[in-house]
């Protein structure tokens, strides 16, 4: 689950990390009302959960209450990469000289939490990684110790900041690895962290992405979701505990499991095919969970058919067959299937479907081929 | 013969009780697993599985009477962690961890735990371990798999199952087939599984099923490179996926260059490994080389 910016510093400055003066508006009234309370020179910033605002025009700098009321219009109605903008930061303008970056995430090779610190931060941070890695400082953590005094020594020493903030820097350092521990959060992200013009440290910019798998211990951020700034179909999904990602394509997708889902859609490509989504339907789904997925798919107009491969292993076949006639006896539209059972209770499930007139394939390169075909593409 | 579970094998099921739990340890002793044991907090005392199964309210306790040195976990994902933590701390050499969507900080807690023990944890969000005709652990189905001398290590559960189906179609047979599990932060890899099919007399070949994300492929092409003597075939799963929803600047920082399904491919053909096409033409890789 990805926080907005503002949501974000509103949670590292509870940590103690110092952020501009600022609050959301929703309206271009409420701007103007927040940038004349802030003396006029303010920058708003779109609240979408993309990068890339500030290239795309989603952040502006206002010089006075009137300039900072049209701007906010003018945001206000924007889409930044097809997301419209339903809110704007409005932030006191602070001078800095110089950027630094400052982030925590999960290293999954090593196993470990690893906090990131380079001085050259600001927007082109991943170019600096790649070409000049030495800029970049990494300190693996161990889970059980956390983050020491001397690791963060060791990341200001290593960015050339200058001593007189080394206990600052610290300070925010280590209120990032507790909002990141704290908040089961994948991601949490300085960039920028400026050194202001009066000296001080401040985080003009926030991300953080927490583990949704880790969501159930944190009604709090669950209450705090901006469920309108994601997919409707990705939402929908969710809630019934189904993966699924929209794609370009026009032949809809069901499967059980991640790896055979994305071996499904690499087969249909191959054969001259378009999916029009990625679903996983997980481990051991139920008749219902079925229904919704076939219910899912179909939302989308561009589906002009189904394929369904399911190899049950804790997933039972007869259990998914049982979906697949409860969704067509709800369909309204008249959309082909294709179906592929193999695995746990296979022949049960084949028997229920026998009785309806659905296509069956018994194997995956097979089943894929007829897709293309009844969406209308060239099988090779 | 074959690596991890075997005749030997003594199994304990943590959450047994439960509806993937029950049906699944139905289905392991179905195929010839002995399972000695299950352990559900609150319903010690039962015997399950028609009888066949005592429950204890710990591992502890289910230790002190039967002998156990293999357990496999089906608890829900929020108290995953610390069916993990408890089998560890009761000294079991393999735990297999099939439930999914556990948190990356548990994980990330629980493996740096592990280290200090001599435990091997395969999972999670992983289908287990078969050495078919001998014993399964866990949920891949026994019938789409027969004995034989290929050994299998997959990142993924219903794409190995494909995998199986269709070596056993060809008359194929498997020495043992472990899935590793798809999370980001899990126990053994496929360097540590590679090193036992090399130690196995039995095993003359491996296929290695991998997926988009992370460096376990890249890795193991470098062990291969280096160490592994025998023919291996592969299959990634991913190659038309879209680059992935971004995770912020970190994220590509630490992963930069690595997880996407062509460098896998890349780094595992300069190792030697053959590359199939689709599942399904792993079968032709190998009967080519016959």
């Amino acid at each position: 689950m990805r926080l907005h910016e503002y949501q974000s510093k509103s949670i590292f400055s509870h940590y103690g990390i110092p952020i501009p003066k600022g609050r959301i508006a929703n309206t271009a009234g409420e701007a103007k009302q927040i940038a004349e309370e802030l003396g006029g020179r303010v920058v708003i910033k779109a609240q979408v959960l993309i990068g890339g605002r500030g290239k795309a025009g989603g952040i502006r700098l206002a010089k006075s209450v009137e300039e900072a009321e049209e701007l906010a219009t003018h945001i206000l109605s924007m889409d930044l990469k097809g997301l419209p903008v339903r809110r704007v930061l409005v932030d006191e303008i602070v001078s800095f000289n110089r950027e630094i970056y400052l982030g925590i995430t999960n290293d999954r090779m090593e196993r470990k939490p690893v906090i990131i610190a380079s001085g050259a931060g600001g927007v082109d941070i991943e170019e600096v990684a790649v070409e000049n890695p030495e800029k970049i400082i990494k300190i693996h953590l161990d889970a059980p110790f956390g983050l020491h005094d001397f690791q963060t020594r060791n990341l200001a020493i290593g960015i050339d900041l200058p001593r007189e903030l080394w206990k600052s820097f610290n300070q925010i350092a280590k209120g990032l690895w507790k909002a990141f521990k704290e908040n089961d959060a994948a991601i949490a992200e300085i960039n920028p962290l400026v050194i202001t013009n009066q000296g001080m440290l401040m985080a003009l910019d926030g991300k953080m992405v927490v583990d949704e798998n880790a969501l159930f211990r944190h009604p709090e951020l669950v209450e705090i979701r901006d469920l309108d700034a994601e997919e409707p179909a990705e939402v929908e999904a969710r809630k019934y505990g189904l993966s699924f990602i929209k794609l370009e394509g026009n032949i809809g997708c069901m499967v059980n499991g991640a790896g055979l889902a994305m071996a499904t859609l690499d087969i249909i490509k191959e054969n001259g095919g378009s999916p029009s989504n990625f679903l996983d339907i997980g481990g051991g789904a139920s008749s219902e969970k079925v229904t919704t997925a076939i219910r899912i798919i179909c939302a989308d107009p561009a589906v002009k058919v189904i394929l369904i491969n399911i190899f049950g292993g804790i997933t039972r076949c007869d259990e998914v067959a049982r979906g697949i006639l409860s969704a067509i006896n709800e369909l309204q539209k008249e959309i082909p299937l294709v179906i592929r059972l193999a695995g746990t209770n296979a022949e049960k499930g084949l028997e229920l479907l026998s009785e309806s007139r659905i296509e069956t394939a018994s194997n995956l390169v097979e089943a894929a081929r007829k897709a293309v075909e009844l969406a209308g593409g060239e099988s090779r | 013969m074959s690596i991890l579970v075997n005749k030997q094998t003594r199994l304990l099921v943590q959450g047994i009780t439960g509806h993937e739990g029950s049906f699944h340890t139905g289905k392991m002793i179905a195929a010839g697993t002995e399972v000695v044991a299950g352990v559900t907090p609150g319903r010690g005392g039962e015997w399950v599985l028609e009888g066949k199964v005592p429950v204890f309210d710990s591992i502890k306790q289910a230790v002190d009477v039967a002998e156990v040195n293999t357990c496999v976990i089906f608890v829900p994902s929020s108290v995953a962690a610390d069916a993990i933590a408890e089998a560890a701390d009761a000294g079991i050499e393999l735990i297999v961890c099939i439930t999914e969507g556990i948190p990356v900080k548990d994980m990330i807690q629980t493996c740096a735990g592990l280290k200090k023990t001599r435990c091997r944890l395969i999972g999670p969000n992983c289908p287990g371990i078969i050495s078919p005709g001998e014993s399964l652990v866990g949920i891949i189905p026994a019938g789409i798999a027969i004995p034989g001398k290929i050994g299998i290590i997959s990142r993924s559960g219903t794409l190995t199952y494909e995998i199986l189906n269709s070596l056993k179609l060809e008359g194929l047979g498997v020495s043992t087939c472990v899935g590793i599990g798809g999370d980001s932060i899990k126990g053994a890899d496929f360097v540590e599984i590679l090193e036992l099919f090399e130690d196995d007399p039995h095993t003359e070949s491996v296929i290695l099923v991998g997926e988009i994300g992370g460096a376990d492929e890249e890795n193991a092409a470098e062990m291969i490179m280096s160490k592994f003597s025998k023919p291996v075939y592969g299959f990634i799963a991913g190659l038309s996926a879209p680059a992935g929803k971004r995770m912020g600047h970190a994220g590509a920082i630490i992963e930069g260059g690595t997880g996407g399904a062509e460098e896998k491919v890349e780094a595992l053909m300069q190792a030697g490994v053959k590359i199939a096409k689709n599942p399904g033409d792993i079968i032709n890789l190998l009967i080519k080389k016959k």
